[in-house]
């Protein structure tokens, strides 16, 4: 449904709280989790089941939560079992077994998983079609991390964050408060197509919120971090002067100095409560790849996933105004002549990057929009026929071994421009226009047309120059016009990935981790509106 | 054993757990819940599953030191060892100086939560239930063909605290909800139901899927009218996503920090001020029959009927212990339901009293935009109507909003008969009117269906 940014010192957790040291604990050794597959798999096959794949995930987690000087929460979790899917009668059933560390609880759960498919096939009019996909025999995938955060004293942690809240209080704020997320995914798949696929994945996700308070006027403002969460370690925290992008505020590439960010929005935070309100109007507008991430994924990473196309998330999240008869006439404009948007579930320390996905396919890039024009969506093994297609493209995922995996966000990217252009170059040709940096508030419609998006910090453009800082600002778009309305996107030296731990869909609802990489960007004629009221 | 515990069973093993506490102050929380759901799509069922869950949190305190540590299995051994890693990890914790120490012993209200109409659900009245839904949306009597996409999940349970001070607190419940989208298969019209309930014999999921049937058939050929300022009438389900902005930030500490809708210049609140139509009270009562909630809350404060807007006045904010000690002012736990007080018309009053306005069934991705004025925007889905000298005359296109709670209740023309419904943001029961509202800000127009 949404990328929604958590900071409550209250996190809903995944598995149950363990001590620290356990999260370093190796987890079962890889004979074993093929031990424990291969029972789930025969007892599966010999009930009758035509396909099979069994997920043995070990999921560690460690958030650390301060405000000003207080350390709030450390929270450890650690989450482990056994998910079995099986294909039986033409029909999917699932069962998950926690805790597994048999070959009786596993093919038990595979026993179980048939008769649920059994008796659901009763109420099935088409079985399931499956895209063929070959086995790898056993191979591994490794996240490219270079400094695991889980081996970091806890101590280090804290201090980092206490040195992050003493900057922005001695810098003049009211409040602050930060957090530090850190998730690895331990995950082994085996299926009947002859795949037994060990996975070790990262991710990392420092951020904070600076409040300062004019208490003449009542009036309050927060700044938010420009982190990322990113497919990335603790070497995210570890910065280099290259990984920095200088301009009106530093934004970070693939490292991040939090004592520098929190710095500079404690003086932002400030001068947010006297900037000027916005004047309503229609503006050409200057977009961050900090911005632009959430822009990216509610509308073009939502609307062109397959199954909300064909209505399977029609009560929640919605459908899609990308519509499959669009598609088919190859011309659909999605968007200018400029914009080209693909999908990738590779690129190093972007959060979806895995090389296999969550039923064994390979993963790879492609392409959704070329040139402006609609050409594919993402879709997975039981629905890619649907698109013509007979090898799925990679995206499946499940946030843990107990839930089913299903069709999920790839990462979804604009591509930057082929030639040469700064973010200055683009600014200097804007007349009348207002620069955004930072996500902010987000609302989509449910077929995705009509979209309001906030920001951290709005600065006007006259002439092309920066004329000051601006509040109260948010625009409002509709899907097909906005991106129409693309003229200009600086080359790949601006390159940067935003993205969201928490992107919600299916019911019950599971979560997962999504990256969108953009460069500075140029929308014409948006409609901004002023978000000032009074109470 | 099942993993829904007896007040005997929970009381036993409460005790157990403590009886291995070396730490100054101890306090466990325990809960065991069984759930269940079925999922529909494209006129036929898509998933179903269930889950067994059972947790035990010990929380240790040496001095102002405090560690957590939790687990799901209840062996002897595996208790000793969960109470022995909350200590240890107590006595690696910096000083947290908001904790405030145990409460002692407490008395609590009676709430019926628990019905065994809803504890009985299983994977064959689950099916039944959305048979009988599908039923009706598979029959294209209605000269379209329908689409309808659906979920319940049930939940049976129970919560239980004991600490080394001698307070015990224990509430069973149980709870379903159930939604629905019914649209058309040409994508012309969408209607919406939503539907909460303690005891599962309340819910007709027949009844509610005529409902979304109309809603759908209704709204198709929609047509677009400017946005603007408009009379609304909110279906409780609609204004329920709204008000929920407001219960969420009744906090006083973020109130008193000077960083909340109920603050005010010069480090003030607006405890005891007038906010909105003095027609408005809104209220929490864990022994309310149409919505039982928990007597106590997670820390094992009792909650009692508290009104937090009485007659549009601010009433009361939440304090925790730790900040009603600093304050010097009586604790206040945020309450476990919230109840607005109505009138006794029904929507179908409501629309006939009315000479021009739109009718909302939905609103739809809440978002905060300003959280100092409460400003949030969404939009309308699943059913939006133009209404014209009593009657509903024509669908109109869905609308963007940007409207705050406390603007909205400001404007506020008349209140129906509260009903219970469930949030489709946070699946959070409620019990909330109708609500006639003036000049709610729409700001743009949607293409969505």
């Amino acid at each position: 449904m949404s990328a929604g940014a958590l900071m409550l010192p209250n996190i809903p957790s995944l598995g149950r709280a363990v001590d620290p040291a356990a999260l370093l604990e190796p987890g079962l050794d890889v004979a074993v989790k093929k031990r424990l597959a291969d029972a789930a798999l025969n007892a599966a096959k010999a009930k009758g089941a035509s396909y099979t794949d069994v997920r043995i995930g070990r999921y560690l987690q460690q958030f650390v939560i301060t405000r000003e000087n207080k350390v709030q929460n450390i929270v450890n979790t650690e989450s482990y079992g056994v998910g079995v899917r099986v294909i039986a009668d033409g029909c999917w059933g699932f069962a998950a077994v926690v805790d597994a560390k048999n070959e009786a609880q596993t093919a038990k759960a595979a026993e179980e998983a048939v008769a649920i498919a059994r008796a659901n096939a009763k109420l099935m009019k088409e079985p399931v079609k499956l895209a063929p996909q070959k086995g790898f025999g056993e191979v591994s995938w490794k996240a490219p991390i270079q400094k695991n955060a889980f081996e970091v004293p806890i101590q280090e942690k804290v201090d980092l964050l206490l040195g992050v809240n003493d900057a922005a209080m001695k810098n003049g704020a009211n409040f602050v408060n930060s957090v530090l997320f850190m998730v690895n995914e331990q995950k082994y798949f085996a299926s009947s197509d002859g795949s037994y696929i060990d996975q070790d994945i990262h991710r990392i996700w420092p951020t904070f919120t600076v409040t300062a308070i004019d208490s003449k006027s009542g009036k309050f403002e927060t700044r938010q971090s420009l982190s990322a969460p990113m497919g990335m370690s603790y070497e995210y925290l570890q910065t280099n002067p290259a990984d920095k992008v200088t301009g009106i505020t530093t934004r970070y590439n693939k490292g991040y100095d939090m004592v520098e960010d929190v710095t500079a929005a404690t003086r932002q935070v400030k001068e947010k409560l006297t900037a000027k309100s916005v004047e309503a109007g229609k503006y050409d507008l200057v977009l961050d790849p900090s911005h632009l991430w959430l822009t990216i994924h509610e509308s073009v990473g939502h609307p062109l996933e397959l199954d909300r196309v064909l209505g399977y998330e029609a009560n929640f999240a919605g459908t899609s105004f990308a519509t499959l008869d669009k598609w088919k006439t190859k011309s659909f404009p999605y968007g200018s002549k400029q914009v080209n948007l693909f999908a990738d579930k590779t690129q190093p320390g972007s959060l979806g990057a895995v090389g296999w996905d969550d039923e064994g396919v390979k993963t790879k890039r492609w392409d959704l929009v070329k040139d402006g024009t609609l050409v594919n969506y993402q879709a997975i093994r039981d629905q890619v026929h649907i698109i013509n297609e007979n090898e799925s493209q990679g995206c499946c995922y499940a946030d843990s071994w107990s839930r089913v995996q299903f069709q999920r966000m790839a990462n979804v990217s604009l591509a930057p421009g082929k030639q040469p252009l700064s973010v200055n170059d683009l600014i200097k040709d804007v007349k009348k226009g207002i620069y955004i940096i930072g996500d902010g508030s987000f609302s989509i419609d449910q077929q995705r047309y009509n979209f309001q998006f906030g920001g951290q910090l709005f600065y006007e453009i006259k002439d092309g120059q920066i004329a000051g800082m601006l509040r109260d600002v948010a625009y409002q778009s509709n899907t097909q016009e906005f991106w129409n309305s693309c003229t200009q996107i600086c080359d790949e030296k601006d390159y940067r990935l935003g993205g969201s731990f928490f992107d919600g869909k299916g019911q019950p609802q599971q979560v997962s981790a999504v990256s969108h990489g953009s460069s500075t960007s140029r929308f014409n004629g948006v409609n901004v509106i002023n978000t000032a009221r009074k109470i | 054993m099942s993993v829904i515990l007896s007040e005997a069973e929970a009381k036993a093993l409460l005790q157990k757990v403590l009886s291995y506490s070396k730490a100054d102050e101890c306090e466990v929380n325990l809960l065991g819940e069984e759930r269940g759901n079925i999922r529909y799509a494209r006129n036929e069922v898509s998933t179903s599953g269930s889950l067994i869950n059972q947790n035990l949190a010990v929380q240790s305190a040496f001095g102002k030191k405090v560690g957590v540590a939790t687990i799901d299995e209840f062996d002897d051994a595996a208790i000793e060892r969960v109470v022995r890693r909350s200590e240890e990890l107590a006595r690696l914790a910096p000083e947290n100086p908001e904790y405030v120490g145990l409460l002692g012993p407490q008395q609590y209200l009676k709430s019926t939560g628990f019905f065994d109409s809803t504890a009985k659900i299983n994977p064959a009245t689950r099916a039944d239930a959305v048979a009988k839904s599908l039923e009706l949306t598979r029959n294209t009597r209605a000269g379209q063909a329908l689409s309808a996409a659906g979920f319940m999940e049930d939940q049976r349970g129970y919560n239980a605290m004991m600490n080394s001070k001698g307070l015990f607190a224990y509430y069973p419940s149980t709870n379903v909800n159930f939604s629905l989208t019914v649209r058309t298969e040409d994508g012309t019209g969408s209607g919406y139901i939503t539907r909460g309930y303690s005891d599962f014999s309340k819910l007709d999921t027949a009844a509610a899927t005529r409902i979304a049937i109309q809603k759908c058939l209704g709204s198709v050929g929609a047509k677009a009218l400017e946005p603007g300022k408009y009379t609304v009438i909110l279906e409780p389900t609609a204004a329920a996503v709204l008000l929920e902005n407001m219960f969420f930030n009744m906090a006083a500490r973020n109130a008193d920090e000077g960083r909340s809708f109920l603050s005010k210049p010069g480090g003030k609140t607006k405890l005891g001020e007038k906010i909105v139509d003095e027609r408005v009270t809104i209220y929490s009562d864990p022994t309310h029959p149409d919505l039982p909630a928990s007597p106590w809350s997670g820390d094992g404060q009792p909650q009692e009927k508290v009104n937090w807007i009485e007659k549009g006045v601010v009433k009361n904010m939440a304090y925790s212990r730790y900040w009603a000690q600093k304050q010097g002012v009586k604790a206040v736990p945020f309450p476990n339901n919230a109840i607005m007080a109505g009138g006794t018309a029904s929507l179908e009053d409501m629309i006939k009293s009315t000479q021009r306005g739109i009718l909302v069934t939905k609103l739809w991705y809440i978002r905060s935009v300003d959280p100092q004025t409460l400003l949030l925007t969404g939009l309308t889905r699943d059913g939006t109507f133009y209404i014209e000298n009593g009657k509903i005359k024509h669908p109109v296109k869905n609308f963007r909003f940007n409207e705050s709670p406390i603007i909205m209740l400001n404007n506020l023309e008349a209140l129906g008969k509260p009903e219970r419904v469930v949030s489709t943001e946070s699946d959070n029961n409620y019990l909330i009117p109708p609500m006639k509202i003036r000049e709610f800000t729409f700001t743009s127009l949607s293409d969505a269906v």
